[in-house]
């Protein structure tokens, strides 16, 4: 006879000394794990709630100008600094790090309407309703020093907005007609007119860095190459576009913030057709910026909140708003791809997390771990109907959901009416019109 | 203990090992076939020159043909191959089939998961290998049946701490027992049927609670942790802790003959007298489902471990299968001609085992139910029970008999054959450990089955050498993953898989609302060149000479073109 049963030596399972860590002998045998489907799927029903549980997105207020914020830029080359413009014609230098700000200049009289950090980062241009561009240096003057700027240029007309070129001492400007200027010159170097009296902004591409587009009163979006005379192409829209930004990593793509509340998505090979329109807003949508992924898009409104949209997704993943925050005029990705600045009216900038439930700070190994494992459970069990409910669910203040569901209510309106008319027109006579190609006018060469 | 090498020699039985594990002693071995191997390469060497560029490109050719400047072979072979057997034990699903040219988004998502899950099938069946227990086993001599050998011999065979894992408790005044093993298998709950109820740390032979609840009692059970049982007495269902301290009288559940719980959805489930079916959640203390089942006593009861299915047998032979959602039996099977005396699944939920008055004993295959095998016992068996390796055990009067590979081979005589005392009244396998627990008229016998067992057990699922702090933290993770009982159906892995139905009613509905089809493909207009030789209806024709492909893999498009793919 030959035998031999299960004996286990308890020194194999259990820790020598209690300073050890515990023993956890591991068999991966699926049939040990029963349930394995549904228990993931508890799991990443655990996650989502948790998620919601801890997302909290709004992280410090600098409270400081004496008007609302009319512009922001930020710094090239440090993340920490963050510069702001505000009605009264100030402007604030700011450290995030430490939520103070470290310099106070008085820039204009009236306005700061735009303001662009040079690609160095050394020094900065702002620019007023006093007419004037100027640039100064970013650091702070000495003791006994008088704040003064580098260079002042005056213009002609009142300017509304500014950026500058990547690498070269390039800027332009808009107002009444797009400016190219060089940085050692008093006159633009190029001047770009398409029969229209003022444009609202205007972008350098960051990644094909002479081309520039500009949004211009008239509905329109005008698109020039700096080594040409004459301007690209233009769209016009349906209603007036705020402002545009490039896709840092698609150089073809800029996406627009417009009046209709919605935003666009263009690709600048073919105007006729948005790729994508972002709707979710309730009022007219005033800045926008792109995270540096490219893969995200972060818009302010004038319905106080801001919503982060995915660049192919039609609505928003995200929605921000606080009781205290006004109409929020201007808005930025940082570069760490971590936090979202917005400017508002009510004087106050606020610094924000783009991904709300995220922990800052550094994660141990095994925080990291599970923080891994519960994203990926969250993405395979995303399109579950009561994980998706949970995951969508975004408190919104009561105007801006009633004000929802009245354009939804309108909209549906709208739309049944148009169904009606087709069902007796002639077949054919009423086409069905996208609502990507419905906001579009025409494109002019 | 013999020797794993013996082991490996000797492997015979329970689950028939095709080839033995590799081990590191026998590597000698290997490599010098390996030498021979190198001494043959030369020739390969050459052959897969002549080959094609893209046989090259598999990656174990390569490494050993890989040829570098100096011409000397790399001496490093890349990682040891897997066996083909332990990688199918880690498989989940088959390979998706891949969409054709336009989902290339798609396509590469698959792919990526794909290589993930080969990469982590691969991963855990090298890990298997290194597993660091056997599982037991007995082997007679020749002429020697294995069903002959007595549990004496047995105890006096193996070492001194298995030895004592075979033991009588004499309990002959309030007989006889029921019985319960703890989830880890460290603890025994014993249930008289004249009030006695007694909790043991049975390895260490410790008691931790004595008492008597002073009425009959039908039915004993462990609950989520050893700290609390449920006993069903002959009026309610109590729950009291491993200090003996009643914690609840549950008055709701009334009559109840035999129970079973469900560990990872905290259920207990009771069939009583009346014929109800209720089941009660342990972690909130809320009823979730009392099913009137209509047929009358329920006195046979058990679960599939596999989907929480609770089997019932039934006096006119059929025996119906139930879950909480749903106020009918998801099943009705007639198994047999008399009475169902017993059930029992095995721990992959493919087999069935009943026996019945009829003095059968069956198999059925529960994901088809179909019958499989059919045997005749003589005296027929009153109670069954399958260990986590496939052993059965059934008990037929004061005679326990073990069987092995019920379901696979027909069997003509028991693995292991042991007389009790008294007439037998529980029966149950001692999870991670080679015991079986006979509770009978006379009290209680622990038998030494050899290879009932599983060798290697997880600790982070139940761990029989846990610590109170690895116990209290089980607990919080258990809780909160626990699977609500909607979620319990005859297949588990239904909510992995995608729900066209719901899509297709969804896009219905929306094509009637928006009076088109959003999803409808473009109609095609060809544009108006000037230049060229292919016109744009030129290559629409083209591309409809390949359209049956599409055709082929449409029903694919519709699934896949759905964003919201689940229920």
């Amino acid at each position: 006879m030959k035998v031999q049963v299960l004996s286990r030596n308890p020194d194999d399972y259990v820790r020598e000394t209690k300073h050890d860590i515990q023993r956890v002998p591991r068999n991966y045998d699926p049939s040990l794990h029963p349930f394995e489907v549904s228990r993931e799927y508890t799991r990443a029903l655990n996650a989502t709630k948790l998620e919601r549980v801890f997302a909290k997105p709004f992280l410090a207020s600098l409270d400081g100008h004496r008007d609302g914020v009319n512009c922001l830029a930020k710094h090239t080359r440090s993340l920490s600094t963050l510069l702001s413009g505000s009605c009264d014609g100030e402007v604030k230098v700011w450290n995030l790090t430490k939520h103070e700000c470290v310099r106070t200049l008085q820039a204009h009289g009236g306005f700061v309407r735009g303001m662009v950090v040079r690609y160095c980062g050394n020094s900065f241009f702002t620019i007023g309703d006093d007419k004037t561009i100027k640039q100064w240096k970013m650091e702070a003057p000495g003791y006994g020093e008088e704040e003064e700027p580098l260079n002042t240029i005056l213009g002609k007309t009142v300017f509304t907005g500014l950026d500058h070129h990547q690498k070269k001492g390039v800027f332009a400007t808009c107002g009444q007609q797009v400016d190219i200027w060089d940085e050692q010159r008093s006159t633009p170097i190029r001047s770009f007119t398409w029969g229209v009296d003022s444009f609202s902004s205007v972008r350098f591409n960051p990644v094909e860095t002479e081309l520039l587009g500009s949004c211009a009163s008239d509905r329109s979006i005008v698109l020039y190459d700096m080594r040409e005379s004459t301007p690209l192409k233009k769209v016009i829209m349906t209603m007036r576009t705020n402002t545009l930004c490039w896709n840092p990593m698609e150089a073809y793509c800029f996406t627009c913030a417009n009046e209709d509340y919605n935003l666009y998505t263009y690709d600048m090979r073919h105007l006729e057709k948005p790729i994508k329109v972002h709707m979710d807003h309730v009022s007219a949508v005033l800045d926008v910026d792109y995270s540096p992924t490219g893969q995200e898009f972060v818009s302010a409104s004038f319905d106080k909140t801001i919503r982060i949209f995915s660049k192919d997704d039609g609505h928003s993943r995200e929605v921000y708003h606080t009781k205290r925050m006004q109409h929020v005029i201007c808005i930025k990705w940082s570069a760490d791809n971590k936090y979202i600045l917005s400017g508002s009216d009510e004087m106050n900038i606020r610094l924000w997390k783009a991904n709300a439930a995220e922990k800052l700070g550094v994660l141990a190994p095994r925080e990291r771990e599970v923080v891994n494992y519960s994203q990926k459970l969250k993405e395979k069990f995303q399109h579950h109907p009561q994980i998706r409910r949970i995951a969508r669910h975004r408190h919104l203040p009561k105007n801006i959901y009633h004000q929802k569901n009245e354009l939804r209510i309108m909209k549906e309106a709208r739309r049944r009416k148009e169904m009606n008319v087709r069902k007796h027109s002639k077949p054919g006579s009423v086409p069905v019109v996208s609502e990507k190609e419905k906001h579009v006018v025409s494109v002019v060469k | 203990m013999a020797s794993p090498g013996e082991a490996d020699v000797n492997v015979s039985h329970v689950e028939k090992k095709k080839k033995p594990p590799a081990r590191y002693w026998q590597e000698p071995q290997d490599r010098e076939r390996g030498g021979n191997k190198d001494g043959g390469r030369p020739e390969q060497q050459e052959k897969q020159q002549t080959h094609k560029a893209k046989k090259r490109k598999r990656d174990e050719q390569s490494r050993d043909g890989k040829k570098v400047i100096s011409g000397k072979s790399d001496p490093f072979l890349g990682p040891a191959p897997v066996p083909k057997d332990k990688l199918q034990k880690f498989k989940r699903q088959d390979k998706i089939q891949k969409p054709r040219r336009p989902h290339y988004r798609l396509k590469d998502i698959i792919t990526r998961s794909e290589a993930a899950s080969e990469m982590a099938q691969k991963q855990a069946a090298r890990f298997d290998l290194l597993l660091p227990e056997d599982a037991g086993f007995l082997e007679g001599d020749e002429d020697e049946d294995t069903c002959m050998i007595s549990q004496e011999d047995i105890a006096d065979a193996v070492d001194i701490t298995s030895g004592a894992k075979y033991f009588n408790l004499k309990l002959s005044q309030f007989g006889p027992y029921r019985l319960d093993y703890s989830r880890t298998g460290r603890h025994l709950l014993l249930g008289g049927r004249r009030g006695h109820v007694a909790c043991v740390d049975w390895q260490s032979k410790q008691l931790m609670c004595e008492i008597n609840v002073m009425e009959s009692i039908n039915d004993v059970k462990w609950l989520h942790t050893e700290h609390m049982y449920a006993v069903a007495q002959k009026k309610w269902l109590y729950i009291y802790d491993s200090n003996g301290i009643e914690l609840h009288c549950i008055r709701t559940f009334n009559d109840i003959l035999r129970m079973q719980f469900l560990p990872y959805h905290f259920l207990l489930a009771t069939a009583s007298a009346t014929g109800f079916l209720q089941y009660l959640d342990v972690s909130v203390g809320k009823e979730v489902a009392a099913i009137s089942t209509k047929t009358g006593r329920l006195d046979v009861m058990c679960q599939n471990p596999h989907n929480a299915v609770v089997h019932l047998g039934h006096p006119n032979g059929t025996v119906t299968l139930w879950s909480p959602n749903q106020k009918e039996a998801l099943v009705k099977m007639l198994c047999h001609q008399g009475g169902v005396r017993s059930v029992a699944v095995d721990k992959t939920g493919t087999y069935m085992i009943t026996s019945g008055m009829d003095k059968k004993m069956k198999v059925f295959d529960v994901r088809a139910f179909k019958p499989l095998r059919s045997y005749f016992l003589p005296a027929g068996a009153s109670c069954l029970s399958l260990s986590q390796r496939g052993l059965l055990s059934a008990a037929t009067g004061d005679i326990v008999q073990v069987y092995r590979d019920v379901w696979s081979t027909p069997v003509t005589k028991p693995y292991m054959a042991h007389r009790v005392r008294g007439l037998v009244w529980g029966l149950h396998f001692c999870p991670f450990e080679d015991v079986l627990g006979v509770g009978h008229g006379e009290g209680f016998t622990s038998m030494l089955v050899p290879g009932a067992g599983e060798p290697n057990f997880d600790g982070l699922d139940a761990n029989p050498y846990r610590s109170a702090k690895q116990r209290q933290e089980w607990e919080v993770k258990a809780l909160l993953e626990k699977i609500q009982p909607e979620l319990i159906t005859l297949d588990p892995t239904e909510l992995a898989q995608v729900d066209r139905t719901t899509f297709e009613q969804r896009h219905r509905d929306r094509v009637e609302a928006l009076g088109f089809d959003p999803l409808a493909k473009e109609k095609f207009v060809p544009k108006f060149k000037k230049k060229g030789r292919s016109s744009a209806g030129g290559v629409e024709r083209r591309k409809k000479q390949v359209a049956h492909e599409d055709q082929r893999v449409s029903s694919y498009f519709q699934g896949s073109r759905q964003r919201r793919p689940l229920r």
